[in-house]
């Protein structure tokens, strides 16, 4: 037991390893300093995970079994490879712009984001996908077993009964790891460094076995190349024995299922960093493979020479070594199959349980729950409990598988089963990213067709008599009906299984999905995907790389500010950040915040798209976001603009508002200019004419009566002081405009104001005009020019005295006190201004009425310049029977008081 | 509708205009796509070289299993080292492309 | 000889030097100060001239003279007209009005006596 027993611990001091690794990985990513894990060979080493115990054990039990056909396995993915950039360029730069996740994802993503196709993909995965978990578990206990029975002498069996409780300890172990490392971040993008960097070292650890193992046959067995070739030849594997149709099939069939393997995608799509990685794998990779076949054919033939008859060939890497005594390197080539095993369950439970959560459980809870409505908190909990629970069912499925199969079967055929069941994807994907005319019916036919051919003649048929199809069934046809027996569809018998499988499965598939395609019409989300696949090499700006879990937030807030603007959203965002207690400006995408965010947006918007975004986003199911950004960002540019032109329409009116009454006021006053000059003009010429005439008369004429020549001269008096008159109101308004007016203050009430002012216009009125006071109230006293404020009243009196036209025409005249504001109302009982000159009268050169001359129409221009100096105003006091002015001034009182 | 490029005769072309690149400039990418299509062309080229066992004869005349192993590896090797050598020639050109953008849109 | 002439003016002071004036020239001077029955005096005097101011109250000369030449008894009928805004347009508008002559404010004797002299010589 003692060699049993140390392997078991060197199997636990690996594993250990295998958690350092990873551990350590994850905290130098976590330190950023992910340069070297995203190197181009750790990424050429992980996509290794098509390297399974499949490989590992059983391309040598095939090479026994059946000659070089193993090779063709190998040959399919290196074309792939060597080929990247037909499509597996194009499938990096998709999954990158995309933010793809899974292979369902993707092609989910391209058909409108259907999940009835992400549900169909997913549950061909994972049945495609359980049998290879079972046989990693079965290839591990197989491997265990040898060490046991070589440990007890027992002869090497290869029908021993599988040793669950090995397969069911395995199965934990992988499933700790792999929740452990596979799930800490929610982000499926993201990628999992700790996971990669473990994968990759058991590349190396895998290569090194099986390298090392064949380098022993090679040279330590048959010794030398040469011989080897010779021992080959001498073998029963000496001649090219190849099936023809077999070895095309397979090279087919592995490059599909190269692509489509969610395991093998999710390292090749999902964890790719930049190009430049693709580019090293390209030929890298194929290398590896190359490698990883190299010695297979030399092993088996040793292992053929010098074991037993009967021995298990699925286990030669493991017995050749050991019956040479050589138990170092089997522990070795023992840690290779386990390595082998190991990373692909891991890779393949990470990528089915993103699948399985995403596209399953999901929907299925946020329909249960009500799409979030009635539970607080965060979605992440749930998304994260999913895929670790989910990591644990695929895990434990293949074990179920396994110990209900009873793992007898050679381990080669399970694998191109299940390589034959992944490759329906192909049609659709294919379809997808170079023909714009895949529809979503189309894919689903093409993929339902496909699977359930596949189901019925290959996997059910695999599973043997006896499971779901019978002996019967599969001898005559169901129901006897011959040509639908399983292994020979439409009476085609004779062919290789496997072939025939594949042939009509992918046959019928592609044939369905082309012709379904072209006679149904996509979505206009479809189309809009299928845009953006097809063309991602003109859409993509260049690499974006994966951003950290805060990129979903990141995403909303980008999109918010496209719609909301960016004050208002980071507003938005920062309020929500501090409501959840958070310091930055991001806050978590909460339920609650998600609803919020889309009311804001539904604003913009409209409900539909506003949830279509924020689905998109947050991991939802409709348009991309690219599609989406480039909606939002067309439809603000749109608003945005068309709100700039009803700004600017609306100034440009307010514009042209102004100016109308602006050139308005401006024409008025010309107008009124002209017929300032024309009035001053006027009243210059007209005292003029008098004086002259009458000078030149009294010059001229000799004889003139006395009598006559004093009334002349006192004419000429008369004009005289008229003309001065005219000339002192111009130079007084002149002055007072200027400013340069002193004001002589002193306290005086208001009243005897108004008497001074009665007196001197009724001197010149003849007192034809009734003046209505209150003396009470006008003991009023104000601190101010009382000579300036006088003319102001007298100017008032008098043109009511000169416009008012009433019969018998009255001037009320009341003073009140309002506030600090003394009020001085002049209204008379005559017709009043018309309104529309009523903005003007106090502009200096206007008249009221154009021929009842009195004065030049300074009077109110002076008024207002006066009280403008006094520090109070006039205004004309519409609503009044009659003309009516208010004047007010400043309370000498509060005055003093302020 | 002529853009940038539609230079009249009293137009005269600024230098490092993108409508009209120096010639040694076209030479270099006129070998970036050269390279490119070589890269689509190896894997025909790989899935010839494996599709020439489907020729050769079964039964007594059957070539031996060394002979047939060392071409299938031969074939590979060659695919590997021409791969190699492709993505070497490509990852030049990308940096040669990029920094012509940047020349390009430096004025 | 005994002639008559019309002044319509508003001014008192421009109405008593012209009248002084012209009847020492042998004018009998009847003067009317308001333009809204202006013309109404006109075909009650008759006048052989007027002297018919611009700025009058109530209606100004040239409506008062378009007024007149509409009617065929006084197409011919010399008048002179006075502003004293002395503005180009002024002369215009009389001119189109149908004016005999047109005199500017302030004037001097000898030119109003030489006017009114012309006026009536012309036909």
């Amino acid at each position: 037991m003692t060699t049993l027993n140390a392997l078991i611990a060197v199997c636990l001091v690996y594993v250990l390893f295998l958690f350092a690794i990873a551990f350590v990985a994850e905290r130098r990513a976590r330190l950023g300093h992910v340069r070297w894990l995203r190197s181009p060979v750790v990424y050429t080493l992980s996509l290794s995970i098509y390297c399974t115990a499949w490989t590992f054990y059983g391309a040598v039990g095939s090479a026994a079994r059946s000659g070089l056909e193993y090779l063709a396995i190998y040959l399919g993915p290196s074309i792939v490879m060597i080929g990247w950039w037909w499509v597996v360029r194009k499938l990096v730069r998709i999954g990158r712009a995309q933010r793809v996740t899974s292979i369902a994802d993707l092609v989910s993503a391209r058909y409108g984001k259907s999940n009835l196709i992400a549900i169909g993909v997913t549950v061909l995965a994972v049945v495609g996908t359980t049998p290879y978990i079972a046989l990693q578990l079965q290839s591990v206990t197989l491997s265990f077993e040898v060490f046991a029975s070589a440990d007890g002498g027992i002869e090497l069996n290869p029908a021993v009964n599988p040793d669950n409780t090995t397969a069911f300890w395995v199965a934990v172990g992988l499933s700790l790891f792999t929740v452990v490392f596979g799930t800490r971040n929610l982000d499926a993008n993201e990628r999992h460094h700790g996971v990669v960097m473990a994968i990759a070292v058991e590349a190396v650890v895998k290569l090194v076995a099986l390298l090392s193992v064949g380098i022993f046959v090679v040279w330590g067995i048959s010794g030398g190349l040469g011989e080897t070739l010779a021992r080959i030849d001498a073998s029963g594997l000496g001649q090219w024995q190849v099936d023809r149709g077999r070895w095309a099939g397979i090279v087919i069939l592995s490059a599909a299922a190269f692509l489509c393997l969610p395991r093998i995608f999710q390292v090749l799509v999902v964890e790719a960093g930049d190009e430049s990685q693709l580019r090293t794998a390209s030929w890298a990779f194929p290398g590896y493979l190359m490698l990883m076949s190299l010695f297979v054919v030399p092993i088996a033939v040793v292992g053929l020479d010098l074991l037993p008859e009967g021995a298990n060939p699925d286990l030669f890497v493991l017995t050749v070594p050991l019956s040479e005594g050589q138990n170092g390197l089997a522990a070795l080539s023992f840690l290779g199959g386990f390595s082998s095993a190991t990373s692909m369950v891991i890779v393949a439970a990470i990528a089915l349980s993103t699948m399985v959560s995403n596209h399953i459980v999901m929907p299925i809870w946020l329909r249960l729950t009500g799409g979030g409505a009635s539970v607080s908190g965060d979605v992440r909990h749930v998304v994260l409990t999913a895929r670790r629970a989910s990591i644990a069912g695929v895990v434990m499925l293949g074990y179920l598988y396994y110990s209900l199969s009873g793992g007898g079967s050679a381990l080669s055929a399970i694998g191109l089963v299940s390589f034959a069941g992944v490759a329906q994807v192909l049609p659709a994907l294919l379809g997808g990213i170079f023909w714009r005319g895949a529809t979503r019916s189309g894919a689903v036919a093409g993929l339902s067709l496909g699977f359930s051919v596949w189901l019925y003649t290959l996997f059910l048929p695999s599973i043997g008599g006896g499971g779901v199809l019978s002996d019967a069934v599969l001898a005559a046809g169901p129901g006897g009906i011959a040509w639908l027996r399983p292994q020979a569809l439409f009476g085609i018998a004779g062919m290789d299984p496997l072939l025939h499988a594949l042939f009509w499965s992918l046959a019928l598939n592609a044939t369905a999905f082309l012709v379904v395609s072209l006679s149904s019409f996509p979505g206009p989300i479809e189309r809009l995907q299928g845009a953006q696949f097809v063309n991602v090499f003109q859409h993509a700006p260049g690499p974006r790389s994966w951003a950290g879990g805060a990129a979903q937030v990141e995403d909303l807030m980008i999109m918010a500010q496209r719609l909301l603007g960016a004050p208002e959203s980071q507003a938005l965002f920062r309020r929500e950040a501090r409501r959840q207690g958070l310091r930055g400006d991001l806050p978590e995408p909460t339920p609650t915040f998600l609803e919020a965010l889309e009311r804001e947006l539904a604003g913009s918007v409209g409900a539909a798209t506003a949830h279509a975004m924020v689905g998109q986003i947050v991991g939802g199911m409709s348009v991309s976001v690219e599609d989406l950004m480039a909606v939002a960002d067309e439809s603000a540019q749109l608003m945005e603009y068309s709100a700039r032109l009803e700004t600017q329409s609306a100034e440009l009116s307010r514009t042209a508002r102004q100016l109308r009454e602006a050139n308005r006021k401006l024409t008025r006053l010309s107008v009124q200019k002209d017929a300032f000059l024309s009035q001053i003009s006027h009243e210059l010429r007209t005292p003029m004419t008098s004086i002259r005439a009458f000078s030149e008369i009294m010059r001229d004429a000799g004889t003139l009566a006395p009598e006559e020549q004093v009334r002349f001269a006192s004419i000429i008096h008369d004009e005289a002081v008229r003309l001065t008159r005219l000339l002192d109101d111009l130079l007084d308004l002149s002055v007072l405009e200027n400013g340069q007016v002193s004001l002589n203050r002193r306290p005086g009430s208001v009243g005897e104001v108004l008497d001074r002012a009665v007196a001197a216009a009724g001197a010149g009125t003849a007192g034809r005009l009734d003046i209505v006071r209150d003396p009470t109230r006008e003991e009023v006293v104000v601190d101010t020019d009382l000579d300036r404020l006088s003319q102001v009243f007298i100017n008032l009196i008098s043109n009511a005295a000169k416009y008012c036209d009433a019969a018998e025409p009255r001037l009320e005249i009341s003073v009140s006190v309002d506030g600090a504001q003394v009020v001085v109302d002049f209204v008379d009982n005559g017709s009043g201004i018309a309104p529309e000159a009523r903005d003007t009268i106090f502009e200096k050169f206007s008249r009221v009425a154009e021929h009842k001359a009195g004065g030049a129409g300074l009077g109110l221009a002076i008024c207002r310049q006066i009280m403008t100096r006094l520090g109070g105003s006039i205004g004309y006091l519409p609503g009044r029977r009659g003309a009516a002015f208010r004047v007010e001034l400043a309370h000498a009182a509060r005055l003093a008081a302020q | 509708m002529s853009g940038p490029d539609g230079t009249g005769p009293g137009r005269g072309t600024p230098p490092g205009d993108p409508a009209t690149p120096p010639i040694f400039l076209e030479r270099r990418s006129y070998r970036r796509r050269r390279v490119r299509d070589a890269a689509r062309l190896l894997p025909v080229l790989g899935l010839l070289g494996w599709t020439v066992p489907l020729l050769w004869p079964l039964g007594a005349a059957a070539p031996q299993v060394s002979s047939a192993l060392v071409y299938l590896f031969v074939v590979w090797a060659v695919l590997v080292a021409a791969g190699a050598a492709l993505s070497v020639l490509l990852a030049r050109g990308e940096v040669e492309e990029d920094r012509d953008r940047a020349a390009r849109r430096a004025p | 000889m005994g002639r008559e002439l019309l002044l319509i003016e508003d001014e008192p002071n421009i109405i008593e030097a012209i009248s002084f004036l012209l009847s020492r020239e042998g004018w009998r001077v009847r003067s009317h100060s308001n333009g809204l029955d202006a013309v109404d005096k006109v075909r009650a005097v008759r006048p052989d001239a007027v002297i018919l101011d611009v700025m009058l109250p109530g209606r100004s000369g040239y409506e008062i003279l378009a007024e007149l030449r509409a009617e065929p008894d006084f197409r011919d009928l010399p008048v002179m007209m006075l502003t004293a805004r002395g503005q180009n347009r002024d002369r215009e508008l009389a001119e189109q009005s149908g004016v005999s002559r047109f005199m500017t404010k302030p004037f001097a004797n000898s030119e109003m006596l030489e006017a009114v002299r012309a006026l009536v010589a012309a036909p």
